[in-house]
């Protein structure tokens, strides 16, 4: 089992919540028992919740313990049960004993069995919820796989490499960018995490004399699954760049942080 | 370990181990209830029979079910849920629709030490209104991954893909 994928699936936080069916919840308490590192990552999830629900208090209720404890129930001390005097044998009361004895036994059976078929029904549901989910993805991954290649295939499109700069030798990235349709989708794959509070920024430039036009921000980086974006773009742009900004962008880009550049090789 | 030591010793009626689970849960089970609530003295004695049934049902507590925590939280949502839709509550006052978490926060003016709530507030402000959302229904309220997909009309694997994301900025907040 991968644990690492395991917990960065988010089924843990879920299970803080209470939000997983009971079958899915035994599930992850198994694991949780077994791995050191979920148990660790549980705890975290649940100190920061407890934090949040705390901060939504009015007010400190440590003051309530007192009246709280007073009303704990407590064992009571049992009585000795009183002895009743001996009755001569009634039959008719013993068999009247019997017969609801049977049907106490009777009841009982059933109750059992329903309370089995309910509980087969409940995993039935978990399993379709789950079946659901998997489904759900896989059509949205399809979906997003099907509208890439219609936009790479497309003949208005050409692809611009956009080369890692001196911050960031490694990076790369591509804009895919139709002329018909004045839209450019730039591929981040290969773009580092933008760090807390920073967003990077796209931005279209012509030469002679040297003008930025920003084309748009890539929101949601971290989020986004697949890492291309798509941006409107009307300029006659001869470069893109794109520079690591303060959250909601820049008016001029911040050239010390131009983490790619290419240029559009012309027609 | 020590957790689960201390529960064992809550099961078995110890009236020490109960004040220490107080100690640690009475907080965000009270904001909790008053989020759902939103009336202070109501959440106040909703908050008391809280911990009358955890002292009761503590001996029911299955570790392989779900985690303490989530347990006192079930136990909080419903005994809310069941006040609020009770004959003797009025809420002519109060829109409990629109409001969520977030409102109580920035209403809020006295914070308990406890809590850097100032701090707190600062970045929850700073959270994606999706994640506000994602919060408010799965913790707060209490929904399933299911209702809340349904209510947010967003994918289930996308549910819970998001909301790892807002938790794990929630806690990045929470240790600085």
């Amino acid at each position: 089992m991968d644990i690492q994928k395991y917990i960065s699936s988010g089924i843990l936080e879920l299970y803080v919540y209470g939000a997983l069916s009971e079958q899915e919840g035994r599930e992850v308490s198994r694991v949780l028992k077994k791995y050191p590192e979920v148990k660790t990552e549980v705890e975290e999830i649940e100190k920061a919740l407890l934090t949040l629900s705390a901060a939504t208090a009015p007010n400190n209720a440590e003051h309530l313990i007192a009246s709280i404890k007073e009303k704990l129930s407590r064992p009571t001390a049992t009585t000795a049960p009183v002895a009743t005097p001996v009755r001569t044998i009634n039959w008719i009361t013993y068999s009247g004993w019997a017969a609801s004895l049977l049907l106490l036994i009777g009841l009982f059976v059933v109750f059992n069995r329903a309370s089995e078929l309910r509980e087969d029904l409940q995993a039935a549901n978990a399993r379709n919820v789950q079946m659901e989910e998997q489904i759900a993805n896989a059509r949205e991954d399809a979906e997003k796989a099907e509208e890439l290649l219609a936009v790479i295939r497309d003949r208005n499109v050409q692809r611009i490499p956009l080369k890692g700069q001196q911050v960031a030798p490694e990076a790369f990235a591509s804009v895919y960018w139709n002329t018909e349709e004045n839209t450019a989708y730039i591929d981040a794959k290969d773009l580092p995490e933008p760090p807390r509070g920073k967003v990077y920024q796209v931005w279209s430039l012509t030469m002679q004399p040297l003008t930025p036009i920003s084309i748009g921000l890539l929101a949601d980086f971290e989020a986004d699954d697949n890492k291309v974006f798509s941006l409107e773009n009307q300029n006659q742009s001869e470069a893109f760049g794109i520079t690591l900004e303060p959250e909601g962008g820049s008016e001029t880009p911040t050239m010390d942080q131009l983490y790619v550049l290419g240029t559009v090789a012309a027609p | 370990m020590q957790q689960d030591a201390l529960i064992l010793e809550l099961q078995n009626g110890n009236e020490r181990a109960f004040e220490r689970i107080y100690h640690l849960y009475s907080e965000s089970t009270y904001g909790i209830i008053y989020s759902i609530i939103r009336d202070e003295k109501i959440a106040e004695e909703v908050l008391q029979d809280v911990f009358l049934k955890i002292w009761d049902k503590a001996p029911s507590y299955n570790s392989d079910k779900g985690r303490f925590f989530t347990w006192i939280l079930n136990i909080a949502r419903n005994a809310s849920i069941d006040k609020i839709r009770s004959k003797d509550f009025k809420n002519d006052q109060q829109n409990l629709k629109t409001d969520n978490f977030v409102d109580i926060l920035e209403s809020k003016t006295n914070f308990s030490e406890a809590v850097d709530a100032i701090g707190l507030k600062k970045y929850i402000d700073a959270l994606k209104p999706v994640c506000k959302k994602l919060i408010d229904y799965l913790f707060f309220k209490g929904y399933t991954q299911k209702e809340t997909s349904e209510e947010l009309d967003m994918p289930l694997g996308t549910v819970k893909t998001r909301n790892r994301i807002c938790i794990d900025k929630l806690r990045a907040m929470v240790i600085k």
